[in-house]
């Protein structure tokens, strides 16, 4: 894009509707692997509209290059839908399980910064705690960067799924 | 054939049993008397399908066993399934109608992939069908088991496995509607043996409805009006014409359009044939081998618009010296391909064929005589270069000849390479579907086999297949189907003992170092191949020869002819735009490339 001015880099939230079959979903996937393009995340789930899912893409790129993408996810022949909901109030939410040591500090105040998450204890051990957190992805990295010192011992994240708010007013109820 | 087999099993029943209960429950199942195999070939036909390529193996023997009884479908033996893409291939480039392809399972299977990777490239309608074991023993490793919907995934349009033999018309119908509607493009339907061999009922339901895919064809009216006004008040403008402008057949209206408004037009490789070269709007081809004056214009020019045309790096050169001061139109059907590598000021997302004729009703003939002088200048200064004539065969000299005989009306079809570009440069094309090459793709052994397809199709027409030693040598094998089924290809085979392009390269990249580009000597002899397979062999060493040969060769109707024509082995290709350079930095000749 030698021609155009190079917009900053962003992080940009896709979500697309597509009939659902694994064929779909891999050639999907293939748009990025095989065209260089970012990809951060990817969600794949049913949709409640029988023979229907959708896929929930967080990607980076600048407008040129996300404006592509889209392009590329509409020329799949059976994605019938592409939001880009980055620009568009929306409903972001992540959950990670994270699974964090006790040795260090004991179990009370690991427990107080899960309070302070809304995170949920879901296991017990130990020397352990299991933390179920939900939120968008900056909450759940600032659960994560907190946690970091007294020592993470496993974790697993869903990546985002996203929809659009049906109000587009100005609130802000995130 | 075409008639539903239900209404000839109803009948057969009422003969034999009286109408009970039972009979009539019986009378139901019977009515499943087409296997699944049945149900592909009676869809083909329904579909309009006159020819197929194939090639039998395990998987897809019911298949064959059909077709042993069917007359209607000319089933073309090819002898190697890449071949059957490529002549796939050539037959829809000279048709528009989609080629089609069965091949049997896993190496069946992928021995098409270079096929339908050239085809993806050039967006050309493709059906292809492959065998596949059975669904009970997919992803067990099974003997000629290859997931083909995998390794085909990202050079189809789109793909499919069918595991239920009642979607399988369906499928098919689907799959000719996507390879040819919209931006076209090769589609694979994979069949597992069971599929083949169950047996389910043929509808005849012809209405296909994709909810997802729904091309835009009429371009956006308030752009539409933005370029025929920039375009009327132009000083300078141009019309880039590509591939799609075939594809999407609006020759007559790209023609009629820059006649009405004077204004000059390229075409790129895939584009030669949408602008007759006769016409003095016509400024030939542009791009890495294009001529000077076109690329020259596309510099300059101050209004371009790109149709159906996807600013190719071929055609580009280095980007940020592409045409620097033009504002950019850009027509494509598919949106993917606008701003993809030059960004453009109007972005029509439509089928040429009804957005040219809408700008044409609001554009005026802009006033543009000293552009044309300018053009004029530069033509007369830098024409393309031909050799000097003396006794010896100079490519250039070749292909002139090759026009002349034909006078300008045969299909010529080529390989990949300096013949390809030469091809390109001294044929006059001056009608559509008559230039078929591999342009995206740039794949060696396409020709011969495309050439076939494309004589198949246009019985009619003179087909010649200008290749060159290397390429010939990739799908040569086909001489045997060719003679076999007295396709009347007449292959003119531009000799220079060695890979020229690549030698070029090397010469002018890698300080002459030839690295494996130089066949010498060791080339076989190619009329005695031609005469082993039962085919016309002939050759010529000088310009006489060769318009003997010629005049000889386009006599001959029912079988293929090869013409060994001993060129000028060290001829380079020029005009050049070195790879990295700007499209105004053209080198004309060796000694200015030093």
């Amino acid at each position: 894009m030698s021609t155009t001015t190079i917009t900053k880099d962003s992080r940009h939230t896709l979500s697309v509707l597509v009939k659902h079959n694994l064929n779909t979903f891999s050639r999907i996937i293939g748009i990025f692997s095989g065209k260089g393009f970012e990809l951060e995340s990817v969600t794949f789930a049913s949709e409640a509209e029988r023979g229907m899912a959708r896929i929930t893409i967080t990607t980076y790129g600048n407008e040129e290059t996300v404006e592509q993408i889209n392009k590329h996810l509409h020329n799949v022949i059976d994605v019938l839908k592409v939001t880009d909901l980055t620009h568009k109030k929306c409903i972001e939410r992540e959950l990670a399980i994270v699974k964090v040591s006790t040795a260090k500090v004991g179990r009370p105040e690991i427990m107080l910064i899960a309070q302070a998450f809304k995170a949920k204890v879901i296991d017990i051990t130990a020397d352990k705690l299991a933390l179920e957190v939900t939120g968008n992805t900056d909450k759940v990295d600032a659960m994560i960067e907190v946690l970091k010192p007294y020592g993470i011992t496993e974790m697993s994240r869903t990546g985002s799924v996203a929809l659009k708010r049906e109000f587009q007013g100005a609130v802000n109820i995130n | 054939m075409k008639s539903p087999n239900t209404s000839s099993t109803a009948e057969t029943s009422a003969h034999t049993t009286p109408l009970t209960a039972v009979a009539k429950a019986s009378a139901d199942a019977s009515a499943l008397t087409d296997s699944g195999a049945d149900i592909l070939i009676k869809t083909l036909a329904d579909l309009g399908v006159d020819t197929i390529f194939g090639y039998p193996g395990g998987a897809v023997l019911p298949v064959y066993d059909t077709l042993f009884d069917n007359h209607e479908l000319n089933h073309v033996l090819i002898r190697h399934e890449q071949a059957g893409t490529h002549a796939a291939d050539g037959y829809a480039r000279a048709t528009g109608k989609p080629g089609v392809v069965l091949a049997t399972s896993g190496p069946g299977g992928t021995n098409t992939v270079t096929g339908i990777a050239t085809a993806m490239m050039d967006s050309i309608p493709l059906v292809v069908f492959t065998g596949q074991v059975p669904t009970s023993v997919i992803g067990n490793d099974a003997f000629q088991e290859a997931d083909i919907v995998g390794i085909t995934r990202p050079i189809t349009k789109q793909n499919y496995l069918v595991r239920d033999v009642n979607d399988l018309e369906h499928v098919i119908r689907e799959a000719f509607h996507i390879a040819t509607k919209g931006r076209p493009g090769p589609v694979l339907v994979d069949l597992p043996k069971d599929m083949l061999n169950t047996k389910a009922r043929f509808s005849g339901m012809k209405k296909v409805e994709i909810p997802s895919f729904k091309p835009t064809v009429n371009g956006h009216h308030p752009q539409i009006a933005k370029a025929a006004e920039m375009l009327s008040n132009a000083k300078k403008p141009l019309i880039y014409v590509g591939g799609g402008a075939i594809l999407g057949e609006a020759w007559e209206e790209v023609t009629a359009f820059a006649e009405r408004t004077n204004i000059p037009v390229t075409t790129t490789l895939m584009g030669l044939g949408a602008f007759p070269e006769s016409k003095p709007q016509s400024l030939g081809m542009l791009g890495m081998h294009g001529t000077w004056y076109a690329n020259m214009a596309m510099t300059e020019c101050d209004v371009l618009i790109a149709v159906g045309a996807r600013f190719d790096d071929r055609v580009t050169g280095r980007l940020d010296g592409f045409s620097q001061n033009s504002r950019k139109i850009h027509i494509d059907i598919d949106p993917s391909c606008i701003g993809k590598n030059v960004a453009v000021e109007v972005p029509i997302v439509g089928d040429v064929k009804r957005v040219i004729p809408a700008i044409d009703k609001l554009a005026s003939p802009p006033e543009i005589s000293e552009w044309w002088d300018t053009i004029h200048t530069w033509q007369k200064e830098h024409p393309l270069v031909v050799p000097k004539a003396d006794d010896r065969i100079y490519p250039q000299h070749m292909m002139k000849m090759i026009s002349e005989v034909t006078e300008g009306n045969a299909i010529v079809v080529t390989d990949v390479g300096q013949h390809q570009m030469w091809a390109a440069q001294h044929y006059n094309y001056n009608h559509p579907r008559s230039w078929i090459s591999s342009g995206g793709l740039g794949t060696m052994g396409y020709g011969f086999p495309a050439a076939m397809g494309a004589a198949l199709a246009c019985p009619d027409r003179d087909v010649v297949c200008i290749t060159g030693d290397g390429g010939f040598q990739m799908s040569s094998y086909e001489l045997a189907t060719a003679v076999e089924y007295k396709i009347p290809v007449k292959i003119a085979l531009m000799n220079n003992n060695c890979l020229g392009m690549v030698r070029q390269w090397q010469q002018l990249f890698y300080q002459n170092r030839t690295s494996y580009s130089v066949f010498g000597s060791n080339n076989p002899d190619f009329v005695k191949m031609a005469e082993c397979y039962g085919a016309v062999g002939m050759r010529a060493t000088n310009p006489a020869e060769m318009r003997q040969v010629l005049n000889e060769a386009m006599k001959i109707k029912d079988g293929p002819v090869l013409m060994d024509f001993r060129v000028v082995e060290n001829e380079n290709c020029y005009p050049m735009v070195p790879s990295g350079a700007a499209l105004n930095e053209m080198v004309e000749s060796d000694e200015e490339c030093k």
